[in-house]
């Protein structure tokens, strides 16, 4: 009976944390349509419920009644499963996202490499996808995404190690406590700036969506892909996306802490501020996707290792020497 | 403890039987899905006995970084019907000595080094491991890896960096006449490298490919 009431416990959290999620998943593909819409002047979707709130809702249930077609030549069991590693994938990494000191699912020691791990298993959605499908644009696509995505995580690794130098522990909560004083964003602008550039190739936005390139790959891994099994690559790709802005909120924008410690902003309690924070980061995001056109596949791989990991490696450096001269250095 | 033992023969049933199936399915994509199983399941297992450090850094590095390679590899090569092509020949019964007196090798140190474990106790010091218990898992590897066996953890770091040269170098072929794209060429462009203007004498033309 213990066991029970233990497991019952969880489940109810468990929901009372993905819920949210995908309803906020469903809430920022129309928050990305109509920030794209606007910034091309036109008015995006606006015709379902207020201010067209429910277009993902009413396409997502269009989804679930079309027919799920399995081409005859497919790999068929990891054509299946390509989907729901896709999806599963972008929602258990929510598990070690701290909302307030105490409102986290599983206050784990590594959470910050649980994260990465995540985000970096995301790529077999897509390679299985490209593979079981069978055909030549999906695999191209696929090849693509798996060598983009294994760069991109290269430097993400080692920005990471930047904020960890600063932090002394792996646990995002203490990641969050360390930036009381000071966002990390301050002292390490340079490397959020690289984060945020590298969050989306990780996650395959505009201008890195060479993956799915419409003009040359028809839909790059989804394009066998129909009905249900297609809404879920498309969702479990928009929450990773709200993934990699919470991780960027948590590493730099100073996660569930309020901007300055004084009366008014200390009234709101910290889970909004994370949202707000995530929501900044995601606004960003779609900018980028309405205002940048797309990279050529050889200047993506070469900003990537040629750009990026060194500078991010020299950046360690510099803040390890920087930490270390100055006696900053958290040991405990 | 119940619910331990039902998760550990869980994950080790898995490990097992997808450690199986590398070797035993027939399609080479097929083994290396049942490989990164087997490597997912190895990581739940270190995470059970609280080494969570190792178990995500087995995710990060195996399954992130590593069998995204052999996919690569193996999906690019299509080795998937050499491999049928090779099991069906002659020449797979040469191979099959050499690879159990691989094996049988790898299982007699194994045993050996299990056998250390169990009969020479103080090779794992448990007073040492009480008192770094207290502290957190990568607090106390990161204590022991660069201290005690910083010369060590050095020179494997500098084996790995001289493997990865030798790789470049050994598959660097400079070719002649690519054409490559240089972007300071490209940026220090001006018009006066690009155009010129000619008085061009009528019924004479031009040459321009010059």
């Amino acid at each position: 009976m213990e066991y029970l009431s233990i497991l019952f416990d969880q489940i109810y959290k468990i929901l009372f944390l993905l819920v949210p999620v995908l309803v906020s998943v469903a809430m920022v593909v129309w928050l990305d349509r109509r920030v794209w819409a606007f910034v091309q002047k036109r008015q995006g979707p606006n015709v379902v419920g207020p201010f067209g709130l429910l277009q993902t809702i009413a396409d997502a249930l269009k989804y679930i009644f079309k027919e799920i077609i399995i081409p005859s030549s497919s790999n068929k069991v990891i054509f299946i499963l390509a989907p729901i590693v896709t999806m599963t994938l972008a929602l258990i990494a929510w598990a070690v996202i701290p909302f307030s000191a105490t409102q986290v699912l599983a206050d784990i020691n590594v959470g910050i490499l649980y994260l990465f791990a995540v985000s970096s298993l995301g790529v077999y959605g897509i390679i299985m996808g490209g593979w079981a499908s069978n055909s030549k644009y999906p695999f191209l696509g696929a090849i693509r995404s798996a060598a983009q995505m294994v760069s991109y995580e290269v430097s993400i690794g080692v920005i990471i190690i930047n904020v960890l130098l600063c932090v002394g522990s792996l646990n995002l909560n203490d990641i969050v406590i360390a930036q009381q004083n000071l966002w990390f964003v301050i002292p390490l602008f340079p490397m959020f700036v690289i984060f945020f550039i590298s969050a989306l190739a990780e996650t395959n936005r505009p201008p890195f969506d060479l993956p799915e390139a419409e003009a040359e790959l028809v839909a790059g891994y989804q394009t066998e892909y129909s009905g249900m099994m297609y809404a879920m690559f498309w969702l479990g790709e928009y929450a990773n996306i709200l993934l990699m802005c919470a991780m960027g909120a948590i590493l730099f924008l100073g996660g569930w802490l309020s901007p300055l410690e004084i009366y008014p902003f200390t009234l709101v309690p910290g889970p909004v501020w994370l949202v707000l924070k995530i929501l900044l980061l995601f606004l960003l995001f779609a900018l980028v996707k309405a205002i940048v056109p797309r990279y050529r596949y050889d200047q993506l791989m070469k900003l990537g290792w040629k750009v990026f990991l060194p500078l991010s490696l020299i950046w360690v450096v510099l803040t390890a020497s920087y930490l270390f001269y100055f006696n900053l250095l958290p040991v405990n | 403890m119940i619910a331990h033992s039902i998760f550990f023969y869980t994950f080790s049933i898995i490990a097992i039987i997808s450690a199986i199936m590398v070797t035993v399915s027939k399609n080479t994509v097929h083994s290396v899905f049942f490989l990164i199983l087997d490597f997912i399941s190895i990581s739940c297992l270190f995470i059970m006995i609280g080494a969570e450090f190792l178990g995500m850094i087995m995710l990060i590095v195996y399954v992130g970084a590593v069998a995204v390679l052999f996919l690569f590899v193996v999906m690019m090569l299509n080795v998937a019907q050499q491999k049928n092509k090779w099991f069906a020949s002659e020449a797979s019964s040469k191979h099959i000595p050499v690879g159990l007196i691989i094996s049988t090798i790898i299982f007699v140190e194994l045993i050996i080094v299990i056998g250390g474990w169990k009969y020479k106790p103080d090779l794992f010091d448990i007073n040492n491991s009480l008192e770094l218990a207290k502290v957190s898992n990568t607090h106390s590897l990161g204590q022991i890896l660069y201290t005690d066996y910083i010369h060590i953890f050095q020179i494997s770091g500098m084996i790995l960096l001289v493997a990865m040269i030798g790789a470049i170098v050994l598959t660097f072929r400079k070719r002649v006449g690519v054409k490559t794209q240089s972007y300071i060429k490209q940026i220090s462009r001006e018009r006066s490298d690009g155009v010129s203007v000619l008085n061009v004498s009528s019924n004479k033309g031009v040459k321009i490919d010059d």
